[in-house]
């Protein structure tokens, strides 16, 4: 798989290693921004609220 | 046949990358924003005891109530309580339940916080002993709590939110304060409850103006 893309980047190893530096970069930044904030509460392995879900009114049960 | 065990090898690195990745994130990344929220709550809510207005209108949801120290955790542990125990509320800081009694009121005032992730405000409640002083600070008073007992609950028992904690029924006599956090730590099996009486009020002196 990376072998892969390595052969699919363009120019000179110098070039190819830029581009795959900044390929990880912008893979670690999607992830940070839009998809660990939208895992994070379906993991939900901290949650300090009595009865159930935070989102339904709490002492109403 | 070499391709594709080669393939899931890097596949297996990859997933391991992006988890140690996640973990990182859980347990520091969401921390970097309860602490920019909690620098701008506490700044409006300085803001706010600063005025020398006086006003009845609730506190808002979402919006900073009081201040909550913990001696036991040190001089700099300081959170602001948000009003609000929604997820959104919670991520900002240690939430009011919306209806539980205010700070010194009659019943109890009850304060839920993250143990593990989002600045983790209630990491280290386990440590409190019966005595510890909990110290509520709103804008003309500051309450000292002091802890009578823990109990580890399931998730369902609201009981613990109740005027009295346990006699959903009973009218209040005491003023209490109960803090609900998960239990285990990076686990939502249970809730670890600590509870507490007040135990003095002190007024608090006219804010010196500017820091």
């Amino acid at each position: 798989m990376y072998a892969w893309i390595w052969r699919r980047l363009p120019g000179t190893w110098q070039i190819k290693t830029v581009l795959a530096l900044v390929l990880v970069l912008v893979a670690g930044v999607v992830f940070w921004h839009v998809v660990f904030p939208w895992l994070e509460p379906k993991v939900q392995f901290d949650h300090g609220v009595v009865n159930g879900t935070p989102s339904s009114p709490p002492g109403s049960g | 046949m070499r391709v594709i065990i080669r393939g899931m090898g890097e596949l297996c690195i990859t997933a391991g990358l992006i988890l140690m990745l996640f973990v990182t994130y859980e347990l520091w990344g969401t921390g970097q924003y309860t602490r920019g929220q909690q620098d701008r709550l506490g700044r409006e809510l300085a803001k706010t005891w600063q005025s020398s207005n006086v006003t009845t209108e609730k506190v808002k949801l979402g919006s900073g109530l009081a201040m909550i120290r913990i001696p036991r955790f040190g001089d700099k542990y300081r959170f602001v309580v948000i009003e609000g125990v929604e997820r959104a509320d919670l991520r900002k800081g240690p939430g009011h339940y919306p209806g539980s009694a205010l700070p010194g009121q009659l019943g109890n005032f009850v304060v839920s916080g993250h143990r593990t992730t989002y600045s983790a405000p209630f990491n280290r409640l386990g440590e409190l002993r019966a005595g510890d002083k909990i110290l509520i600070d709103t804008r003309d008073k500051q309450y000292i709590y002091r802890v009578t007992g823990r109990e580890i609950v399931k998730p369902s028992a609201v009981e613990v939110t109740a005027p009295v904690p346990f006699h959903p029924k009973k009218r209040p006599t005491e003023k209490r304060i109960t803090l609900t956090t998960c239990h285990p730590k990076y686990s939502a099996a249970e809730r670890m409850i600590i509870f507490g009486v007040l135990a003095a009020e002190l007024p608090r002196a006219v804010a010196p103006t500017g820091k």
